[in-house]
């Protein structure tokens, strides 16, 4: 008797109507009312939030909709960025789209929903939907600027890897199933170790799929080799879309992860597939990701490309927590992809905000902004010290959990390649920093910043103080969803 | 019992963040006003707390808050946590009261200062420092609140940083300290290891300490030694004193808060807050017993022959901690807390005056250009009287009981001997004279400062006098809550403390009635007749010296001239050290810096920088912007990965 426990996706079902409400009461009102319209999606998000709060824990659809506490803890880092991504995105609407701003906002709701679904598919063909549903939204966007030909070029490009991709990935996903009979993911890992055990051993048909459906959600989280798409499109499209592929989509590639590998695939992580078992599979692309996205971040000299290396870099990071397929591994990822969500969000946002009032993206345009804007400064400077990992901001406490996870699994020589390769990253970091502080002032620029753009500031600061002094709650709802795994 | 402790230490942060993020928007007023405010408010919530403990019984006397789980890694767990316990209530108490008395002190002393709101933020951060320290419920978190003590001395000691000497000042200060804070670091590190915890519930839980540490093992002894080497920093005893005198460059009223009655105290009150630890070392306690009588006398004799006021009071600081470790040493802990409390009365006090005379006399601290100030500025002068009768041990002052009980269980205890007895006894000697020249140099005789600075004399403003005035009351009657046995009291400070001193009553349990039986009461009272006795001899050579016949102080100084020089150079320490310690620190840094650190590191490093920035130039070709590239590297690394995997597989 199947359960359509339709009280589990209220959440997801209100947001969506929301995106449709949004457009049409944008087309209802003349397209007369920007601010109103930012003000309502950044509600709708709120009140999403709300609903999730009342409304999560449990099974429906026959599993194929899981509202665990994976879900949930991720659910929140995907409002949590879309919230931060519209808040940031209100002179952009006001300056330079001058139509369709309510489809801009339904857009990036829809992608949102997408995300959540993604979050809670239990059975791979509903995570294969989340995971375009987020996706085709997220195309439009970097496109958004339809006169700007680097916009433009950066949609394309997403689209034409993107739908490459996910050939791939279908692939992968069509030999998972026809090795399980299932997709199921709970039933899969049943089945697959079944198979195992009958076949003592279990050939190439499954190394194949693990490869692909690496490639296909190494694409979401442009993890190395699978990259090349993110500078160009992380340059190209408009930046509160930037921050919202490197922090909501991304954290949808890394949940779509878990599901698949540490769950799904949690026989093969380790000893029985040695040396070619997927955590050292992954274990390598995170140290190709950790060497290269720190090293071309270097002498990058735009401050989107800038940061498109250093996200390419973090979801290094993020994988050696990955890779350990453990209790404080699973959590440890949990509370960086949160964290990250605070100092990268913010850094971005001040992206956009530097860039609607000056124009520029340059990292020399932002010579002696300290003087004439202290505030926004020392803001970007804790995003960027934060993403540096230096204490006691919380990107310090994130990376010390993810590395304490990467020891305790034994893979004691990323985590000392994950040291150096940090050392590295210092360098560009602190490079804009002292741009801003220690550079000759150009013609001073007063930055205004809309009351939205400052809330996004002020939260992203906030999380990084508070939860880098006090990582407790996070941290505990973050080992929290390690359960969902059952180590 | 649960209450919330964290607002004792919460408004001085408030007040430190107020006042540091509007730094230079406030007025003087309101910045003294959230400064003085959120100080009397710490003390107000230490009162009320204080109350709550004395309502518990008397076993029971514990207030706990736990705040939030600071690191939870593994097996090394920390929590921001808050207990009060007799002892830290005492610590709070003191802390705050004198800090509130001070700050209100400050807006008369500091008031043309250009740094003035600099320098309340400083202060408010030391209260909160130091209340995290007194209130912390485990190591880990009053080590916290030990450096910022300590930063907060640095940065008030140069806080007249554009003079040479102060700013070299605060960086001997901090340097000397870091020495001590690395002893007691690894001490830290060695409980950990051994008990597996830092909170002091566990650490310092009588039955656990028995369970890892052999009583008079290697490892408590090291642990001990190691965090009493911490202590000697921060609280200025021999081999790490040399900092405090210097650190008189700071503004008076810091040197009456931070280097005499508060920070300076906390590596007594650690030393109390783990006599658990301490008293399963019985050489660590020798050493402690030893290396205060030793600081006391040596202190001690320094003072006797300094012209600066101030000099003469931060030595006579090292001398009276003496007192304090002695005191610790010969397990009479409660003796140390107490002397450490009444002497934070006195001498807050004593800085305060001469921190009233130094303003009268327009930055003049050389007491050979005072004299005859008694009629000038007669609130200052009483109060400051008092303030030295209480330090000589003038029977009926609060000095004249936790001294005397120092002396007592110096030459009573199991661990004390006749010899400690002996030092502490002529130290009290020196202190009763040269606390009396410096009265008899600064407050009598003829006036020898110059007319334009004579003109000026006048009596400190009210805001000024009357936290003396306050301190003077605290100062006469501070003793009260310990009087002895002997003169018919019930020592009930002693009392109060006795909950926390579980390693002095878990020691000698049984022997507590033997030792009262050795309570010998005519030996306690003619010793302290003798004491009295000798203070008043004292007293009356430097009448002698320094009123009656000023004459034949020169004669004297003159005969003994070596040893005066000696004495007047302070031993010669600073020298010794300079030329031992850091002139080889300085030419080994030297070579490291020219040779290993220009040529070898930097150039490893910056050659690194040159090859990886390379690799960033060299990785660029790649990203060309073409789609086509772009879908092709995706291919291969698919391709690639596929090759490895089913090759090997």
């Amino acid at each position: 008797m199947p359960d359509y426990n339709l009280r589990l996706i209220i959440p997801e079902i209100f947001l969506f109507l929301w995106a449709l409400f949004i457009i049409a009461f944008d087309l209802g009102t003349k397209r007369k009312n920007p601010k109103l319209i930012g003000y309502l999606t950044m509600g709708g998000i709120a009140a999403t939030a709300v609903l999730l709060y009342l409304y999560h824990g449990g099974i429906s659809f026959n599993n194929m909709f899981k509202s665990d506490p994976l879900a949930l803890f991720f659910k929140v880092i995907f409002l949590g960025s879309a919230f931060m991504a519209v808040g940031s995105s209100f002179d952009i609407i006001a300056q330079k789209i001058k139509n369709h701003r309510g489809e801009f906002f339904g857009l990036v709701l829809f992608s949102t929903v997408g995300m959540m679904f993604l979050a809670s598919a239990g059975e791979l063909i509903s995570l294969y939907i989340g995971l375009e549903l987020t996706t085709i939204p997220l195309f439009i966007l970097a496109a958004y600027y339809k006169d700007d030909r680097i916009s433009v070029e950066a949609g394309l490009k997403y689209l034409v890897i993107g739908a490459f991709s996910s050939a791939i990935l279908l692939y992968g996903l069509s030999l998972l199933y026809g090795l399980s009979g299932t997709t199921d993911i709970v039933m899969m890992k049943i089945n697959l170790a079944l198979l195992y055990l009958n076949t003592n051993g279990i050939g190439w048909a499954l190394l194949m799929a693990i490869v692909m459906v690496l490639a296909g959600i190494g694409f979401k989280l442009a993890l190395v080799p699978f990259h090349m798409w993110a500078p160009d499109v992380y340059q190209g499209a408009p930046t509160p879309i930037t921050a919202l592929l490197s922090v909501g989509s991304k954290a949808a590639g890394v949940v779509a992860f878990m599901r698949i590998f540490i769950d799904g695939l949690y026989g093969f992580a380790d000893a029985v597939m040695f040396p070619l078992d997927w955590g050292n599979i992954v274990a390598v692309l995170a140290a190709a990701a950790m060497i290269l996205g720190n090293i071309s971040a270097l002498r990058q000299k735009n401050i989107k490309r800038m940061l498109a290396y250093s996200s390419i870099a973090q979801i290094g990071y993020v994988m050696v927590g990955m890779v350990a397929v453990s209790e404080l591994g699973v959590g440890s990822v949990g509370y960086y992809m949160f964290i990250y969500l605070f100092a990268n969000m913010g850094a971005f946002a001040v992206a956009t905000i530097f860039n609607d009032n000056t124009g520029s993206d340059s990292i020399a345009s932002y010579a002696g902004l300290s003087k004439s804007s202290p505030m926004i400064s020392a803001f970007m400077a804790i995003f960027l010290l934060s993403l540096a990992g230096i204490p006691p901001l919380a990107g310090f406490a994130a990376k010390f959990f993810v590395f304490a996870a990467g020891i305790q699994a034994g893979y004691t020589w990323l985590v000392i390649l994950a040291l150096l390769t940090a050392v590295v990253s210092l360098y560009y970091y602190a490079n804009v920093i002292k741009m801003m502080y220690f550079a000759p002032d150009n013609p001073t620029i007063k930055l205004n910043t809309p009351l939205s753009a400052n809330i996004v500031l002020i939260i992203g600061v906030a999380g990084l103080i508070i939860f880098g002094v006090y990582p407790e709650p996070i941290l505990n709802f973050a080992l929290d969803t390690a359960r969902v795994f059952g180590f | 019992m649960e209450q919330p402790l964290y607002l004792i230490p919460l408004f001085p942060l408030i007040g430190f963040l107020l006042n540091g993020l509007l730094l230079g928007r406030l007025g003087k007023k309101t910045i003294s006003f959230i400064a003085c405010t959120s100080v009397g408010l710490s003390f107000l919530f230490g009162l009320k707390f204080f109350f709550d403990l004395l309502s518990l019984p008397d076993t029971a006397r514990i207030i706990e808050n736990v705040f939030f789980t600071w690191i939870p890694a593994g097996q090394f767990h920390v929590n921001v946590a808050f207990l009060l316990d007799p002892l830290s209530a005492v610590m709070v108490l003191v802390v705050s009261g004198v800090s509130f008395i001070i700050h209100i002190y400050s807006i008369g002393y500091m008031h043309d200062d250009a740094g003035y709101g600099r320098y309340f933020t400083y202060l408010n951060l030391f209260v909160f420092s130091m209340l995290m320290l007194v209130l912390a419920d485990n190591y880990l978190l009053m080590f916290v609140g030990w450096e910022g003590v300590g930063l907060c001395s640095y940065l008030l000691i140069g806080f007249w940083f554009e003079k040479k000497s102060a700013s070299d000042a605060g960086k001997k200060a901090f340097i000397v300290n870091r020495i001590g804070d690395f002893g007691f670091l690894l001490g830290m590190f060695i409980i950990f290891w051994q008990t597996g915890s830092l909170d002091f519930k566990t650490a310092l839980d009588p039955a656990v300490a028995h369970s890892v540490f052999a009583v008079g093992g290697g490892m408590i002894t090291a642990a001990t030694l190691l965090m009493f080497l911490g202590a000697t920093g921060k609280s200025a005893q021999i081999p790490l004193y040399v900092w405090l005198p210097d650190a008189m460059e700071g503004p008076t009223p810091v040197s009456a808060l931070i280097h005499a009655a508060t920070m300076v105290t906390a590596g007594v009150y650690m030393i109390a807050r783990s006599n658990v630890l301490y008293m399963m070392a019985p050489a660590t306690m020798a050493v402690v017993a030893i290396v205060g009588v030793a600081t006391a006398i040596f202190a001690g004799s320094i003072a006797l022959a300094q012209n600066d006021i101030k000099r003469v009071l931060a030595y006579s600081t090292v001398s009276q901690l003496g007192y304090m470790f002695t005191a610790c040493g010969v397990a009479a802990f409660s003796a140390g807390i107490f002397h450490l409390m009444t002497h934070a009365f006195f001498k807050a006090l004593l800085f305060l005056g001469s921190g009233s005379v130094i303003h009268a006399m327009a930055g003049q601290q050389d007491m050979r250009y005072m004299g005859g100030l008694k009629k000038r500025m007669p609130i200052t002068f009483w109060t400051f009287l008092i303030a030295t009768l209480a330090i000589t041990g003038i029977p009926g002052l609060s000095g004249f009981f936790s001294k005397d009980e120092i002396l007592w269980k110096s030459f009573s205890s199991d661990y004390g001997s006749i010899w400690i007895w002996l030092i502490g006894l002529i130290t009290a000697g020196m202190t009763a004279f040269y606390m009396f020249r410096l009265v008899f140099l600064t407050f009598y005789g003829e006036e020898r400062m110059d007319s334009h600075t004579r003109e000026h004399l006048h009596e400190s403003p009210k805001v000024m006098t009357v936290p003396l005035s306050i301190l003077a009351v605290l100062s006469v009657i501070g003793g009260y809550v310990g009087i002895p046995h002997i003169l018919g009291g019930d020592n009930r400070f002693e009392k109060f403390l006795e909950p926390v001193m579980k390693g002095v009553h878990h020691s000698v349990e049984g022997e507590h009635a033997l030792a009262s039986a050795a309570h010998n009461g005519s030996t306690e009272l003619i010793l302290m007749v003798g004491s009295v006795v000798l203070v008043a001899v004292f007293i009356y050579l430097a009448y002698h010296f320094y009123i009656k016949n000023i004459a034949a102080a020169g004669k004297l100084r003159q005969r003994f001239s070596g040893l005066h020089k000696i004495i007047y150079g302070k031993y010669f320490v600073d020298e010794l050290y300079n030329a031992v310690i850091v002139q080889p620190l300085v030419v080994g840094s030297k070579f490291l810096w020219k040779i290993f650190d220009v040529l070898i590191i930097d150039g490893f490093i910056n050659g690194m920088a040159v090859i990886i920035g390379d690799m960033s130039t060299g990785l660029r070709p790649a990203q060309s912007g073409i789609l086509r590239t772009y879908t092709t590297i995706f291919l291969v690394g698919v391709i690639v990965i596929l090759g490895i995997v089913l090759i090997f597989g």
